[in-house]
């Protein structure tokens, strides 16, 4: 029975592990998401929880532990942030290029240095380039939602997903959350059931040292070389679309929340001035669109759920005939600009007919207030150098 | 506070006034050791130019950021490498790392082995609140068995590390444990540790009501009962003995204090300058 509880985004994502029956979590303290495996380790020790809760010495350990569970044939589960995460990426590597269905909520925090606890989305952005799925939450709804979603997908596709949340603004704020039963997401959710399993009756050898050039393996089998298996993962990650929407679509059907649209789209239908954001920061868009709609400006917000893999011809089909995109990001890619900006200017490359004039805004580095008087603002500025067929050049940074 | 009334510290100079007040929660006991560590730093009449103060992750990792002399906050778990940086650029220095269980014992734990080997001239305050304070009280390499945290609510499963067992092992040439109680002997360590030569590690225990206090239904007082009824001194024990148990008594004392090789020595022992 689902029934509606006061959560915080970290709440929220330990009830989704719970009731998604994760068997192995591994977890690591850091603010702001350690309430996720506290909750979790007292589910274990309550019985509420069959999993096995390992209290590792560090994040690189933790993914450690989650590959190991994987391989072995469980459903893994961590969560970490910002440093924690960086700590981690060498592990992410591993994760992804074992192909194994690993789901991460990371609370977005900012990076040192120097020191923040405070939100921003570096360090996931920073992460974009591991091989794992990227999914940005607006709310805690979603944050529960997108975590029992991303089991569903990477256990489908055999890539590790990790679900972003932006830290303190969702991690530690409480909304109401639909929390759904056990039954239905059983129903949804069924158990994992591992693409190949330790067995010690047949003992094998696990990512071996690989050559360059595909080579027969002891019983003749041709395998591939390094570049063979990478291009399987991207080969995996270009046909993972369709996969995550029929996830979100099912998920819709058994729940009454849809996920199929990889983009969330508020009074964007007529609008000729499009904010495109992720994660919270979307939200803080709707507000600057209704104050700029009170100004007769035709003002939307496109927001992405799902940043990898990028729903770049969702993006070109919904904005290709607005006249100003402003890209609002948390993160950038320094000595360029941030990097969704770029990405969706490529969605547009060689499709030829209309394009908008696409601006690009970074805000709220390491917890940095954003004003809706700000983003409003940002909105102007662009709106009036499109009427000179421009934009400002380059990332403009809000608040500095 | 008007300034004109605020009363000056005797550490004031040691202090970035600036900065105060600190984080640390009523109860706690890092600043009693961060004052002993800086009463030893500054009766040592050594130049607070050549004096600098490194720290990791957590509660006891702000210690650096409060100091008045050279310091750096570095990342969860590097204030070991980033200190060994330092000493080997530039020799001269005399440089302390004072941080937490935590941030040496857990994701830092690589680091703290390595020097210890190396004979590292360094030393190495850590500040053994039993838990990871900081993050919210969850159980760390120093949690006792059984203890509750906020990931060990039924109790620990695993056991704590007997921190000068494993400084002893690992190598370092100059080891002592005190509670925050202790300040006295704990200040006299901290000052024979700074001018030993080589790998100095200094175990203070210290309350955390705030986290594991709480957990484990301790008053503010009642840890520190325990540490002053339980205590037993027992200078030059062997470290194999030590033990540090809430029941049967907390071994304390300067228990290592000998020479070997630094890792420089050995280093110009085979480098040519």
């Amino acid at each position: 029975m689902e029934q509606t509880l006061i959560l915080t985004g970290a709440q929220a994502a330990a009830e989704a592990a719970r009731l998604s029956r994760v068997q192995v979590v591994a977890a690591y303290p850091i603010t702001p998401q350690s309430k996720i495996p506290e909750t979790l380790s007292g589910y274990v020790e309550q019985g509420a929880l069959k999993a096995e809760f390992v209290r590792v010495e560090s994040e690189h350990s933790a993914m450690g532990v989650c590959i190991a569970a994987s391989i072995a044939g469980a459903r893994a589960f961590t969560a970490t942030a910002s440093n924690g995460l960086a700590y981690m990426h060498e592990q992410l590597h591993w994760a992804a290029g074992s192909r194994l269905p690993i789901v991460m909520p990371v609370a977005n925090r900012g990076v040192g240095a120097p020191w923040t606890i405070l939100n921003d989305c570096q360090d996931t952005i920073s992460q974009r380039d591991t091989g794992w799925m990227q999914f940005y939450c607006m709310n805690n709804q979603e944050v529960l939602d997108l975590v029992i979603v991303a089991f569903k997908a990477a256990e489908k596709l055999l890539i590790p997903c990790m679900v972003c949340f932006d830290g303190f603004l969702l991690s530690h704020t409480y909304m109401p959350v639909a929390v759904p039963g056990q039954k239905e997401v059983d129903v949804f959710l069924p158990p994992y059931v591992p693409f190949h399993t330790m067995d010690g009756d047949n003992p094998v050898n696990i990512n071996p040292v690989v050559t360059s050039e595909p080579i027969p393996d002891p019983d003749g089998v041709l395998s591939p070389g390094y570049i063979g298996f990478r291009h399987r993962l991207q080969k995996s990650h270009e046909g993972a679309l369709p996969v995550i929407r029929q996830a979100g679509r099912e998920f819709g059907q058994v729940f009454g929340r849809s996920y199929e649209d990889p983009l969330f789209g508020y009074r964007a239908e007529d609008a000729d001035f499009v904010f495109v954001a992720m994660g919270a920061i979307a939200g803080e868009a709707c507000e600057a669109v209704d104050a700029l709609r009170q100004e007769g400006v035709k003002a939307g917000v496109i927001a992405l759920r799902i940043y990898r893999p990028f729903p770049a011809l969702e993006l070109y089909q919904a904005l290709r005939h607005r006249r100003v995109v402003g890209v609002i990001e948390k993160a950038i890619s320094y000595g360029y600009e941030g990097a969704l900006a770029s990405e969706l200017k490529a969605a547009f490359y060689g499709k030829g007919g209309p394009m908008p004039l696409i601006s690009n805004y970074i805000a709220g580095l390491g917890g940095k207030e954003l004003p809706t008087a700000d983003l409003v603002e940002a909105a102007r500025q662009s709106i009036t150098a499109a009427q000179n067929g421009v934009v400002p050049e380059g990332a403009q940074w809000i608040g500095c | 506070m008007n300034a004109a009334t605020t009363q000056k510290h005797p550490l004031d100079g040691m202090l970035r006034t600036d900065r105060i007040p600190h984080i640390w929660c009523p109860g706690c006991g890092i600043g009693t050791v961060f004052s002993s560590s800086l009463i030893a730093i500054s009766s040592m009449g050594t130049d607070p130019m050549k004096t600098a103060v490194v720290s990791g992750i957590g509660c006891s990792g702000r210690g650096a950021g409060y100091v008045n002399l050279d310091s750096y906050h570095t990342t969860h778990g590097r204030a070991i490498p980033f200190a060994t940086g330092m000493k080997l650029a530039n020799p001269e220095l005399t440089v302390v790392v004072f941080s937490g269980d935590g941030d040496l014992f857990a994701i830092g734990g690589n680091h703290f082995i390595h020097a210890a080997r190396r004979n590292m001239d360094l030393t190495v305050i850590c500040v053994n609140n039993l838990n990871y304070g900081m993050t919210g009280g969850q159980a760390a390499a120093t949690t006792p068995h059984l203890a509750k945290t906020s990931t060990t609510q039924r109790g620990n499963p695993e056991g704590p590390f007997n921190l000068p067992l494993l400084a002893y092992a690992c190598g370092a040439t100059f080891i002592a444990r005190w509670t925050m109680l202790h300040t006295r002997d704990l200040t006299q360590s901290i000052s024979e540790a700074l001018t030993h030569t080589g790998f100095s590690f200094i175990e203070v225990l210290a309350p955390c009501p705030t986290g594991y206090g709480r957990k484990n239904k301790l008053k503010n007082s009642d840890l520190l009962k325990v540490y002053q009824e339980k205590a037993i001194i027992k200078n030059g024990a062997n470290p194999a003995e030590t033990i540090l148990d809430m029941e049967q008594g907390i071994t304390l004392g300067k228990f290592v204090e000998y020479d070997r090789p630094t890792y420089a020595d050995n280093y110009k022992s085979v480098n040519c300058d």
